[in-house]
C-alpha cells in the first residue's frame, strides 16, 4: 500500500501541472504508465492559444475575442463560463511557462511568436517551431524535477476505487515488478488523456486508449459528450502521423487531384484555415466524389508547402519535414504531402465542472480525459495545450481548497477489496480464454473509423453497436498466454481493452441518439443543427445492470447567444 | 500493388527475473510490405506470434523516445526505421547497450534519469519575474535550438563508449541538457553550477569519438555541448585565477 494526500494519474501536461501546483503544500504522488516525457502531450506540434497581442496583426486581440472564437468553434456546445475561465487564464499561464524556461519561438522584438490557426480571428497561437507540445512537456517535467515531485514511472493504474460516494484511491501495477499496489489518497486526479486509439486511423500515440475514462465510468463517474470526436484534416497516409495545422497557418494549400485549392468552393473566406471539423468534411467529400488521389496506403489529397520555400519550411516546420522524409520518403520542400483526415482528439470525457471536480467526492479530472466542457462539439487548434495546463492549474487550486476545508480520511478496506477484484480479473485474463485482445481491438477500431467517423448514419452506427455488443461478449473469453505480470504488455493491453469497450459503447450510443449535426458530429440523416432539441450535453452513466443510461445536461450560456456558425 | 516480402527477425530475448534465463536470439519470419517500420513489425510479432515479447512504444512518430534499440548494429528508434532500409532480409534487434536489461528489449532507464536529474535540468533564475514574457532575441533562441530538440530517448547514452567502461560517467544527454540551460539567455545559475560536471565523470571524461552525434535520431550534437561546457569551465577557471592574482597584488 502506498499513501499520499493526493494521487495524480497521468504524467502529461495536465498531471504535471496539477502536481507542480500541489506539491508545496501536500504530499503528492504521480503515477504514469510511461515515463512522463513519453506522454502524448509531447506530440502536439502547432501551438498554444493565448491573446498576447504580440503579432503585429493581433494588436487588438483580447480574452473576450478568444472566448468568442472558442464558443463559436464549439458550435455553441461549450459551457461559456468555462470557456471564459480558460481564455482569461491563457495569457498568464503562457507567461508562467515562459518564466519556467519554455523555449518559445520569438518575434524580432523578442516577444513570444504567434501564428494564425483555424477558426481564430487573430494570429493567437504561441509556438516553438512545430514542437510546441515537446517544449511545454519538457518544461513542466523540468519543473516537477526541480520541485522533487514523487513520480511512479511505468506504473499502470488498473482500477479506480469509489465506494459510498467517495474516492479512496486506485489500484496500480508496478510494471517493473508486476506487483499490484493499492494506493490510498484523500484526492485522486485523472489526467489520463483521450480515447483516440478506439479508432483505427488516429494521429494519437498507442497509449491513448481512453482507459482512464472507461475506468472512471466503470467506477460510477458519469461521462459527457462522448460522441464528439475530432478528426484532424491532415494526417499522413499510412501511419496517420499528424501534419500540424501550423502548416496551413504558415500558408500551405490543400489541393485535389485537379490541382484545385478546393476549399475556395466550401469556405472562400477562411479557406484552409476554417475550423477542423469543416476542413475534414471538405477533404472527405473531395475523396468520396473522386477528386482525391489513389495510393496503396489509402485515398488522399495534397498538403502543399512548396511555395513557402526551403528556408521558411526549415525554420518553422522542421519536424514536419523530418517526419515526411523518415516515414514516407517525401521532402515537402519539393513534393506535396499526401494527407487524409484522421481521428485526433476526444472532446468528450469524464464529466467535471469548471474546477475539475466530478460528482464523486475526492475524484477530479482534467485535460483531454475530462469534459468540462470548453470545446463543445469541436475544439479549435491550439486550445488543447491551453486546456491541459490551465485545468491542471485550476484542479490544483480546487483540490487545495477542498483538502484545506477538511477532507474525510480515505478508507483502506475498499482498496483491498478492489485489489482482490483486480487480482481475480488478471487470473481470468491469463487463463485458457481463446480470444486475442489485439484482434478484438483491431476489429472494433476498424468499425469505429468506418461507421462512427466523419459522416454518420443511423444504419451504420447500429451495425457498429452490434459489433460492440458482440465484442463485449467475446471479451469474456479473452486469454493472455503468459501469466508473468511484469513488462507483460499483452496483459496490460487486455486490462485496458475492458475500459475501451465502455468508451466505444458510450460514444456510439451518444452518436446514435443525437439526431442532429453539430461540430464534429455530422449525421447525413440529420444534416442540420437543432438547438431546440439538442443544445444540451449528453451524459452517460453506468446503470445497476452494467448497461449505459443516457441523460442530458444544460449548456451554460452567458453572453454569446447561439447563432448559425458561418466562416 | 505493393509486394510483401518475407523478412527474418532475430530478437535478443532475456528475462532478468527468470532464474537461469540466458540471453538468446529468437527468430521470427514475417511477411511485410516495404513501407513498414521496425516498430510496426514488433507489434505484429507480439500480437500475432508471441505475446510475451517485451518492448516499449508510444508515439510511433519519433517524438516520444520510447523505442530506442539496436537495429542491425545501429542504434535508432524502431518507429522511424524502415524494415527495407538495410539491403538485407534479416533484421537483428538488441536492447540498448550500457543499460541493464529487464526483459527482452526493455532496459532499466533509472541510471539515465539519475544523470539527467543530477545536472539541475531546469531554468534557474533569481531576478524578479516581469508581468509578461522575459524577452529573448531570435538569435539567442537559436543558440539553444539543437539542445531543445533532445527527446531523452537515450540513444546517445547507449552509443557512448565511455559509459561502456565507466558507468558513473554522466553521458551525452545530461551534458546536452545542462548546456541547453547554460546557453539560455534567461538562465541565471551561478558559475559554480557547472562544477557538478567538472571532473572525469563529467565533461572531462568524454573521448570525443562523436558516437552520440551519430546515434541521435533528432540531429542533436551532444559533443558540441560537452566541448562548450569545457570552454565555459576553462573560462571560469581563468577568470578565477586572474581574480585571485589581482587580490594577491
Amino acid at each position: 500500500m502506498i499513501e499520499h494526500d493526493i494521487l495524480i494519474v497521468g504524467g502529461g501536461l495536465t498531471g504535471l501541472r496539477a502536481a507542480v501546483g500541489l506539491c508545496d503544500r501536500f504530499n503528492v504522488g504521480l503515477i504514469s504508465k510511461v515515463y512522463p516525457v513519453r506522454s502524448h502531450s509531447i506530440a502536439a506540434q502547432g501551438g498554444i492559444n493565448a491573446p498576447l497581442a504580440n503579432n503585429p496583426d493581433s494588436r487588438d486581440d483580447s480574452w473576450e475575442k478568444h472566448t468568442f472564437d472558442t464558443v463559436k468553434g464549439s458550435d455553441y456546445l461549450a459551457d461559456q463560463d468555462a470557456a471564459e475561465i480558460m481564455c482569461r487564464e491563457a495569457a498568464p499561464i503562457v507567461y508562467e511557462m515562459e518564466h519556467w524556461g519554455c523555449p518559445f519561438s520569438r518575434l524580432p522584438d523578442g516577444t513570444i511568436a504567434q501564428r494564425p490557426f483555424g477558426g481564430a480571428g487573430y494570429p493567437r497561437t504561441c509556438y516553438s517551431a512545430d514542437i510546441t507540445g515537446h517544449v511545454l512537456l519538457n518544461t513542466l517535467y523540468e519543473r516537477a524535477v526541480a520541485k522533487g515531485v514523487k513520480i511512479y514511472p511505468e506504473w499502470f493504474v488498473a482500477a479506480l476505487c469509489i465506494e459510498d460516494g467517495r474516492c479512496h484511491g486506485v489500484v496500480a501495477m508496478d510494471t517493473h515488478s508486476g506487483e499490484l499496489v493499492p494506493a490510498r489518497a484523500k484526492a485522486t486526479f485523472f489526467g489520463t488523456g483521450g480515447y483516440g486509439r478506439v479508432y483505427q486511423h488516429s494521429t494519437n500515440a498507442l497509449i491513448n486508449t481512453g482507459s482512464g475514462i472507461g475506468m472512471a465510468y466503470k467506477a460510477g463517474v458519469p461521462l459527457k459528450d462522448m460522441e464528439f470526436v475530432q478528426f484532424h484534416p491532415t494526417s499522413l497516409i499510412g501511419t496517420n502521423i499528424l501534419m500540424t495545422e501550423g502548416c496551413r497557418g504558415e500558408g500551405a494549400y490543400l489541393l485535389n487531384n485537379q490541382g484545385e485549392r478546393f476549399m475556395q468552393r466550401y469556405v472562400p473566406t477562411a479557406m484552409e484555415l476554417a475550423p477542423r471539423d469543416i476542413v475534414s468534411r471538405c477533404i472527405q467529400t473531395e475523396m468520396n466524389e473522386g477528386r482525391g488521389f489513389d495510393h496503396p496506403l489509402g485515398k488522399h489529397v495534397h498538403l502543399d508547402l512548396r511555395h513557402l520555400g526551403e528556408q521558411k519550411i526549415q525554420e518553422r516546420l522542421p519536424g514536419i519535414r523530418k517526419i515526411c522524409i523518415d516515414f514516407i520518403g517525401i521532402d515537402p520542400v519539393f513534393e506535396p504531402i499526401p494527407v487524409m483526415p484522421g481521428q485526433h482528439y476526444s472532446m468528450g470525457g469524464i464529466d467535471v465542472n469548471g474546477r475539475c471536480a466530478s460528482e464523486v467526492r475526492g475524484f477530479y479530472a482534467g485535460g483531454e480525459c475530462s469534459c468540462v466542457s470548453v470545446h463543445g462539439a469541436n475544439r479549435l487548434g491550439g486550445n488543447s495545450l491551453l486546456e491541459t495546463i490551465v485545468f491542471g492549474k485550476i484542479a490544483a487550486r480546487a483540490i487545495l481548497e477542498d483538502l484545506e476545508g477538511g477532507a474525510p480520511e480515505p478508507e483502506t478496506k475498499p482498496l483491498l477489496r478492489l485489489k482482490d477484484e483486480v487480482e481475480a480479473k488478471i487470473q481470468r485474463l491469463t487463463g485458457p480464454g481463446r480470444e486475442k485482445p489485439y484482434l478484438l481491438q483491431a476489429e472494433l477500431s476498424a468499425v469505429m473509423s468506418g461507421k462512427v467517423g466523419i459522416f454518420r448514419t443511423r444504419e451504420a452506427m447500429e451495425q457498429a453497436l452490434q459489433t460492440l455488443l458482440e465484442a463485449k461478449e467475446r471479451y469474456r473469453n479473452v486469454g493472455v498466454p503468459s501469466p508473468a505480470r511484469y513488462m507483460n504488455y499483452e496483459l496490460t493491453n487486455a486490462l485496458e481493452l475492458e475500459y475501451m469497450l465502455e468508451v466505444v459503447h458510450t460514444t456510439i450510443l451518444g452518436a446514435l441518439l443525437r439526431e442532429e449535426s453539430r461540430g464534429a458530429h455530422f449525421r447525413l440523416d440529420f444534416p442540420d443543427r437543432n438547438d431546440r432539441d439538442w443544445l444540451k450535453h449528453t451524459i452517460a452513466r453506468m446503470g445497476a445492470d452494467g448497461q449505459p443510461v443516457i441523460s442530458s445536461k444544460e449548456v451554460v450560456i452567458t453572453r454569446y447567444e447561439p447563432k448559425e456558425r458561418k466562416y | 500493388m505493393i509486394k510483401a516480402d518475407t523478412f527474418t527477425f532475430k530478437i535478443l530475448r532475456y528475462d532478468a527475473r527468470e532464474p537461469g534465463s540466458k540471453p538468446r536470439f529468437a527468430t521470427y519470419r514475417i511477411r511485410v510490405i516495404p513501407g513498414l517500420t521496425v516498430l510496426a513489425v514488433l507489434i505484429r510479432i507480439r500480437d500475432e506470434i508471441d505475446g510475451t515479447l517485451s518492448f516499449r512504444s508510444s508515439c510511433r512518430s519519433a517524438v516520444c523516445g520510447s523505442c530506442s534499440m539496436v537495429i542491425n548494429g545501429k542504434i535508432d528508434l524502431a518507429c522511424r526505421t524502415q524494415v527495407a532500409a538495410f539491403n538485407t532480409d534479416t533484421i537483428i534487434l538488441e536492447p540498448l547497450p550500457n543499460f541493464e536489461v529487464i526483459r527482452d528489449l526493455v532496459v532499466d532507464m533509472a541510471p539515465f534519469w539519475q544523470m539527467y536529474e543530477k545536472v539541475q535540468p531546469y531554468l534557474i533564475r533569481h531576478s524578479p519575474v516581469p508581468e509578461k514574457e522575459l524577452p529573448q532575441s531570435e538569435e539567442d533562441r537559436r543558440r539553444i535550438d539543437q539542445f531543445v530538440n533532445c527527446i531523452l530517448c537515450a540513444c546517445c547514452y547507449g552509443a557512448c563508449p565511455v559509459l561502456a567502461r565507466e558507468p558513473g560517467y554522466v553521458g551525452p544527454a545530461a551534458a546536452a541538457k545542462l548546456e541547453r540551460f547554460i546557453l539560455d539567455s534567461r538562465d541565471e545559475r551561478p558559475a559554480g553550477a557547472l562544477e557538478i560536471l567538472n571532473d572525469e565523470k563529467g565533461v572531462w571524461g568524454c573521448d570525443t569519438l562523436l558516437r552520440c552525434i551519430d546515434a541521435c535520431p533528432k540531429d542533436v550534437r551532444p559533443t558540441d555541448a560537452i566541448v562548450g561546457l569545457r570552454k565555459t569551465m576553462l573560462k571560469h577557471r581563468f577568470q578565477n585565477m586572474r581574480g585571485k592574482a589581482k587580490d594577491e597584488a
